[in-house]
């Protein structure tokens, strides 16, 4: 019954969405005060019955109601409570369920906070917000139904897939959904500005908030997948370029290009042909995620069943949306005005230099995913396209990116002066040089990449917090002046600091990984030991051990460095009844910032087990970065400027500061 | 995480092994280096997108045997993959040889990082002209000026 009410509420959804589709359009053409005010009603009510969907398969999934065929084909009754929950959208029908949930989330949320956005405006875009959620509830109620019954209905479900078993799967795809769906707004927007032919600064600073949010999710729901594959895997990689995660990681590419074209856009109401171009551009990457990730184009651990029905329709949405928004592009981008000139060494100069190396390296992830697949649709052949093209490519691409970072933010508008950004960062070069120093003579292995990735992170990070630094005048006003500066600075300029940071303390975790990773494997009998960088590892025994709906084998590992004990590490190789199923569980202990991982292999017929002890130097800071990257949105979110519509300060801001 | 099914689906027999096993390390430290560098360009033929130092496929274990077979045997490093390919066909590689149908594939980066940056140059180069900056002001407006700035204003 619940299920049946679920159905009818997508159904109703799927027709308000219609109404929210056209109504407000025509509205907005005429000037119709009434039908663009539909816009929002529309907005929040198919939200509502989107909810009320979600909500009955997620009863259904507490409940074990077998005759719910999705709910038989992923659940048990013996899962755990959390998983039981987080099983609904572990599956094709209740993922595109959370798309779609989601995508109205962003649409009731621009109904409800976009009061001060002009009429027409609001209700192009929420009509934009309805024809992406039209035509994906059509997909949902057309080929993927969830609430789908059984008849007779089974006793017992076949059980979520044991990989996703895991915290992960409450966090990693709820997240990354916030970000690829959150681009729609901005997308939208773009649209919507298309359509009605005006863009100006405010258009940017609205549109700003909303891309800033989708990417600080995207950021963290990318980085937690990350951190997800890297622990559950077993061999303790952390990034794949695999196609599917390509697919996440081309909207962050493009969405962090937006960005930085946005600033520029409201500040100095230049880029605004650009900035539309890449609203579009960044949307139509999570649509094309969506596609290779969904229609089983890509078989992996995200798709969930391959149906070649359901390929065809998201390629239909993908077309209709990215060849749509590209071809009113193409006939309306002449309309807008450019506004706004600059020198090429300027603010605008460097973010403009940013846009460059990150688009292209986004169409360059865009190319080697897409190239086999269109190879082989072209002339047969296979070829693969793997990890060491993305590392030749992808890479130098970065490396400029990172080393130009540190000037942007110090670069005055219109015209900056290089030499003396240059002379403001002196002591943060110094500091790199003495990072590069010290790497060479501590390291144990003799590297020359690594000095030089070391030296680079701390220029990142030196280099942002110089920014800070200099704009508090710290050493050249009195210590308390300056403190009362920094606190007074705006929070946009902290959330630059922070993101920027971040991607320091990022590079330094894949520099500490990537070069000075260490492992030992060996066959090894209860008792026995391994040496691996200074810590010695026993195997103490190996011992049965059961879960809710598994049975494992738990290898007890006592690590001693110096004689002491430091760490009891427990890995484990489980099977999971319902699917007979096997997974391993690493068993990892956190030094720092520097992780030991160990895993288990087959075991042999003497009672010895393959054991793997990877020792991996300041691994965390790879997502801990993405921790203050993520921080630096959310910082920067807060900011007053971003908070349209928010009354002026009443007392003129930081009064210790003095005037200039 | 985009790999876990990846092994589900390379390991239809259900029997998880981990990559490079010990009865595989060669005795030579040089030799097993190049190896392992070797296998990381090396794609597991069954897995979705995994190298064969990566892969617990069967067929993956197969194919780092062969490999330091080869460089026991005197191979060079081009040597191998060439009998890889051989083989298996360019699908082995994991970083795709330049050839005429790969052409695109190496040069669309630097091609579209070109073209980026042409764009931004010519972008500059047209617009320089009218800077706005280089006007001096009208007589209306240095009255103007003196208007705003004057402390009694």
């Amino acid at each position: 019954m619940i299920s049946e009410l679920g159905h009818v509420a997508l159904l109703l959804a799927l027709a308000l969405s219609c109404v929210q589709a056209l109504v407000p359009l025509v509205g907005a053409q005429r000037g119709d005060a009434r039908m663009m005010a539909v816009g929002s009603s529309t907005a929040l009510g198919v939200f509502v019955f989107v909810s009320l969907a979600f909500a009955a398969l997620t009863y259904a999934y507490l409940v074990s109601d077998f005759s719910v065929r999705n709910v038989w084909e992923n659940s048990h009754s013996q899962k755990p409570f959390l998983f039981k929950f987080t099983g609904v959208w572990g599956n094709h029908e209740g993922s595109m369920l959370l798309w779609v949930g989601i995508l109205t989330l962003f649409s009731a949320l621009v109904a409800l906070f976009g009061n001060n956005l002009p009429a027409q405006l609001k209700a192009n875009v929420l009509a934009i917000q309805g024809w992406i959620a039209t035509t994906f509830l059509l997909f949902v109620t057309l080929t993927s139904n969830p609430f789908e019954r059984l008849f007779p209905a089974p006793f017992e479900g076949r059980d979520l897939n044991p990989i996703l078993q895991d915290i992960g799967l409450a966090i990693h795809p709820p997240m990354l959904y916030l970000g690829y769906v959150g681009f729609s707004v901005a997308f939208s927007f773009a649209i919507a500005a298309l359509i009605s032919g005006r863009i100006d600064a405010a258009w940017a600073r609205w549109v700003r908030p909303w891309t800033l949010t989708a990417w600080l999710f995207l950021t963290l729901g990318i980085s937690m997948g990350s951190y997800w594959a890297y622990y559950e895997l077993g061999w303790g990689g952390w990034w794949f370029w695999d196609p599917v995660e390509n697919a996440s990681f081309m909207p962050w590419l493009f969405g962090t290009a937006l960005l930085h074209s946005a600033v520029v856009m409201e500040k100095r109401n230049a880029l605004k042909i650009w900035t539309i171009l890449l609203a579009i551009l960044t949307f139509s990457m999570s649509l094309l995620g969506t596609f290779l990730v969904r229609s089983g184009v890509l078989t992996s651990v995200h798709t969930f069943a391959s149906d070649p029905s359901r390929g065809v329709f998201i390629l239909m949405i993908l077309l209709l949306f990215i060849g749509g928004g590209l071809a009113l592009f193409a006939l309306r981008a002449g309309t807008l005005k450019q506004g706004g000139i600059f020198a090429p060494i300027s603010r605008e100069g460097a973010l403009v230099l940013n846009n460059v190396l990150l688009t292209t390296a986004a169409t360059t992830v865009l190319i080697g995913t897409l190239y086999p697949l269109a190879l082989e649709a072209l002339t047969g052949e296979k070829i693969s396209v793997g990890p060491p093209y993305f590392n030749l490519t992808f890479g130098p691409l970065m490396l400029p990116l990172l080393l130009a970072m540190p000037f942007g933010p110090f670069l005055a508008w219109k015209r900056g002066d290089l030499k003396a950004v240059m002379q403001r960062l002196s002591w943060v070069l110094a500091l790199a040089f003495v990072g590069l120093l010290t790497t060479f003579a501590v390291q144990t292995k003799t590297s020359i990449a690594a000095p030089f990735g070391v030296a680079a992170a701390v220029w990142l990070i030196f280099g942002a917090l110089a920014e800070l630094v200099d704009r508090a005048r710290f050493f050249r006003v009195p210590l308390k002046t300056a403190f009362s500066r920094l606190f007074g600075l705006p929070r946009s300029a902290w959330g630059t600091t922070l993101a920027h940071a971040g991607m320091g303390i990022t590079l330094l975790g894949i520099v500490g990984v990537s070069v000075y990773e260490r492992e030992a494997v060996a066959v090894k009998q209860p008792g026995d030991t391994i040496e691996l960088s200074g810590y010695t590892v026993t195997l103490e025994g190996i011992r049965p051990n059961s879960g809710p709906n598994y049975t494992e084998q738990v290898a007890d590992l006592t690590v001693r460095r110096g004689g002491t004990v430091v760490a009891v590490l427990s890995p484990s190789k489980r099977l999971y009844q319902a699917r007979n199923f096997p997974t391993t569980e690493a068993g990892i202990k956190t030094f720092g910032a520097s992780q030991l991982y160990a895993t288990l292999g087959d075991f042999d017929d003497k009672g010895g087990v393959v054991v793997r002890i990877y020792d991996k130097p300041l691994v965390l800071f790879i997502w801990i970065g993405t921790l203050f990257m993520g921080a630096g949105g959310v910082v920067s979110l807060t900011d007053r400027r971003l908070r349209v519509g928010a009354p002026k300060r009443a007392k003129p801001h930081a009064a210790a500061v003095p005037a200039e | 995480m985009k790999k876990l099914l990846l092994i589900f689906l390379a390991c239809l027999f259900l029997t998880p092994v981990l990559a490079v096993e010990p009865d595989e390390v060669l005795a030579d430290p040089a030799m097993e280096a190049r190896a392992r560098d070797l296998s990381t360009e090396v794609r597991c033929m069954v897995c979705q997108n995994q190298s064969i130092d990566d892969s617990d496929a069967p067929l993956a274990k197969d194919l780092r045997v062969l490999v330091r077979e080869r460089i026991v045997a005197g191979d060079t490093n081009d040597e191998v993959l060439t009998f890889l390919v051989a083989r298996y066909g360019e699908f082995v590689l994991l970083k795709p040889r330049f050839t005429l149908a790969n052409a695109f594939l190496w040069i669309a980066p630097i091609g579209v990082l070109l073209i980026g940056g042409f764009i931004a140059f010519f972008a500059f180069r047209s617009r320089r002209g009218q800077n706005p900056e280089e006007k001096p002001l009208t007589e209306a407006e240095h009255e103007a000026l003196k208007k705003i700035l004057s402390p009694d204003a």
